[in-house]
């Protein structure tokens, strides 16, 4: 009993801190006050109605979606290249794509800030393309590379044997069984570019302005209550997705049994 | 016989192949273009992409910490780093914060994930979503959420005064404390999403084992599942340690002037002094502080992956 009332309590701190933005986004307050004194949409008319808003959101999606598409290319070139063959220094390799998840990123900010500015590209939009994938790639690198090691090399053996070229085995074998994993893979490169902010605040321009980097500057000035808006948006977002994606487990019976994926020969 | 037949085979075959010696030729052309291509050839563009867009850079800084006021070589900017108090405090306060985030991630998620383990389906998905939701929001908006309930009139503030329990505002940001609580509930998520795959892979029946031979509940718990439950506590104490060392933006919003740490000066060096070569300095200080960690840690607690 005491486990449940500890867990349910440290679920409480972890979930109601983020949940409450929703409701204070539909504040009729000037201020930040809870309880809310009133229902009114005025922060999303703030938020909507400001150009500037408007804009970095888009700029952040523009970003976010070409980030995903750059860095499954490069993520999933490295993951082939490194599960298909074996070198000295590989784990050498490995290590170095992981560099951008785990060196702080402060560092990844100013080293990349003081090269793009060098060569004129801080400010810039490819500027700013160029570091998010850089953060990325790692973690569509990571699914992926988990996955491919996973995999029976009995199917792209047996596709190539019936002579499909290696390309043609990997579009049409390898890329169908590590689906799952490059989709993850895509959702946190999507994330790690929709969110990205300490190596972005050095990259924005006066132009190029992302949607982090406007919300980092109203929390430095005061707390706007405008960010609560576009705050509320995502996190109702993020929970439908969380909840639709399990409403099977949540609300569904209990299957009976599962679907094994490996194919087990008999050998009698 | 049997030769006739073969030699007519043959004639057949040679039909057959002789219409198609272009096509042949063309092939092995093909399975000569196909044999030049190696698996690890594959790792060229990203590779590239990498040594140009972070090795390079990364050398830059290490580059400019080395440089002194004429451009000359010089181990300045790491004598004024070792020898001042101020900056020594810096690493200390991080080291501390960091220790702090990671021991309350750890006693908070322990007892979250092996609530996972022993519930039924459902519940456990449900908390699954729980922890999922705050590990997608953004940590920007996650740390709002905080200035929001901690500040001098935010919400928890407003909620004790108005059941009586305090007549002054408590200072719940701006210190040590706001750091503590904003971290914490940023870093829990890894901390939990560590711990729960390991304890879902410890054998129920080791746990029935040691029941049946007459141990009590709390000892087979703390004897058993938790030695068993420890690859899971030393991945994620690394990952939740190891990101605590280089936070910045949830100090430099919910801490005070007083609590620094060390990415805010890199930060500030850069912004407000404009001193490269110091700011690389400590970047590489922090830089080389984080792969020890790394390093020792992966090599006493016998992590082969961490992520």
């Amino acid at each position: 009993m005491m486990l449940w009332i500890v867990a349910a309590l440290i679920m409480l701190f972890l979930v109601l801190p983020v949940l409450i933005i929703v409701p204070m986004s539909f504040s009729s307050s000037r201020y930040l006050e809870f309880p809310p004194p009133g229902f009114s949409p005025q922060w999303y008319q703030a938020f909507f109605g400001n150009a500037q808003w408007v804009n970095s959101l888009k700029i952040s999606f523009e970003l976010a979606i070409l980030t995903t598409i750059l860095s499954l290319i490069l993520g999933i070139l490295a993951a082939e290249g490194l599960s298909k063959s074996e070198f000295r220094g590989k784990n050498a390799i490995i290590e170095t794509f992981m560099m951008p998840m785990l060196v702080p990123g402060i560092i990844v900010g100013i080293a990349v800030y003081r090269f793009e500015a060098g060569i004129n590209l801080s400010g810039t939009f490819s500027g700013l393309l160029i570091a998010h994938v850089l953060m990325a790639v790692p973690f569509v690198i990571r699914t992926a590379l988990a996955s491919l090691s996973g995999l029976n090399p009995n199917y792209e053996l047996a596709s190539r044997s019936l002579g499909a070229n290696s390309f043609l085995t990997f579009l049409r074998v390898t890329v169908p069984m590590i689906k799952s994993a490059l989709f993850s893979g895509a959702m946190f490169a999507f994330a790690t570019s929709f969110d990205e902010i300490i190596v972005t605040q050095f990259l924005c321009g006066v132009q190029i302005t992302t949607l982090p980097k406007r919300i980092w500057d109203g929390l430095n000035q005061q707390l706007d209550p405008t960010i609560t808006a576009i705050a509320a948006i995502v996190i109702v977002f993020i929970t439908a997705v969380m909840l639709l994606s399990n409403a099977k487990t949540l609300f569904g019976r209990e299957p009976k049994y599962q679907i094994q994926e490996e194919i087990v020969l008999d050998d009698d | 016989m049997v030769k006739d037949f073969e030699v007519a085979m043959d004639g057949i075959r040679y039909k057959n192949t002789a219409k198609t010696v272009k096509d042949e030729k063309a092939e092995r052309k093909g399975l000569l273009g196909r044999n030049l291509f190696r698996p690890w050839m594959l790792i060229i563009p990203p590779a590239l992409f990498f040594a140009v867009f972070l090795i390079f850079p990364l050398l830059q800084i290490l580059a400019l910490s080395f440089t002194g006021a004429q451009s000359a070589l010089t181990a300045d900017s790491y004598v004024k780093f070792f020898s001042s108090d101020v900056y020594l405090k810096v690493i200390a306060t991080t080291f501390r914060i960091s220790i702090v985030v990671t021991l309350a991630c750890l006693v908070l998620g322990y007892p979250v994930a092996y609530a996972m383990t022993v519930c039924s389906k459902r519940i456990s998905c449900l908390i699954m979503i729980g922890v999922m939701i705050p590990f997608w929001t953004s940590l920007l908006v996650r740390t709002y959420a905080w200035m929001i309930l901690l500040q001098t009139n935010g919400v928890i503030n407003d909620i004790l005064k108005t059941l009586g329990l305090i007549r002054q505002p408590l200072e719940l940001m701006h210190n040590e404390l706001g750091i503590y609580v904003g971290m914490t509930h940023i870093l829990l998520p890894y901390m939990i999403l560590s711990l729960y795959p390991v304890m879902q892979g410890i054998d129920r029946n080791l746990i029935l084992a040691s029941r049946t031979l007459g141990a009590k509940k709390g000892y087979t718990f703390f004897r058993v599942f938790v030695p068993l439950s420890m690859p899971g506590v030393s991945c994620g104490s690394i990952i939740v340690f190891v990101s605590s060392i280089g936070y910045y933006i949830t100090p430099s919003l919910l801490g005070g002037t007083k609590n620094v740490m060390i990415s805010q000066t890199i930060q500030a060096q850069i912004n407000k002094l404009m001193n490269w070569p110091f700011a690389s300095s400590i970047s590489v200080v922090l830089l080389v502080l984080t792969y020890i960690i790394l390093f020792l840690s992966k090599k006493i607690m016998h992590v082969e992956k961490l992520w």
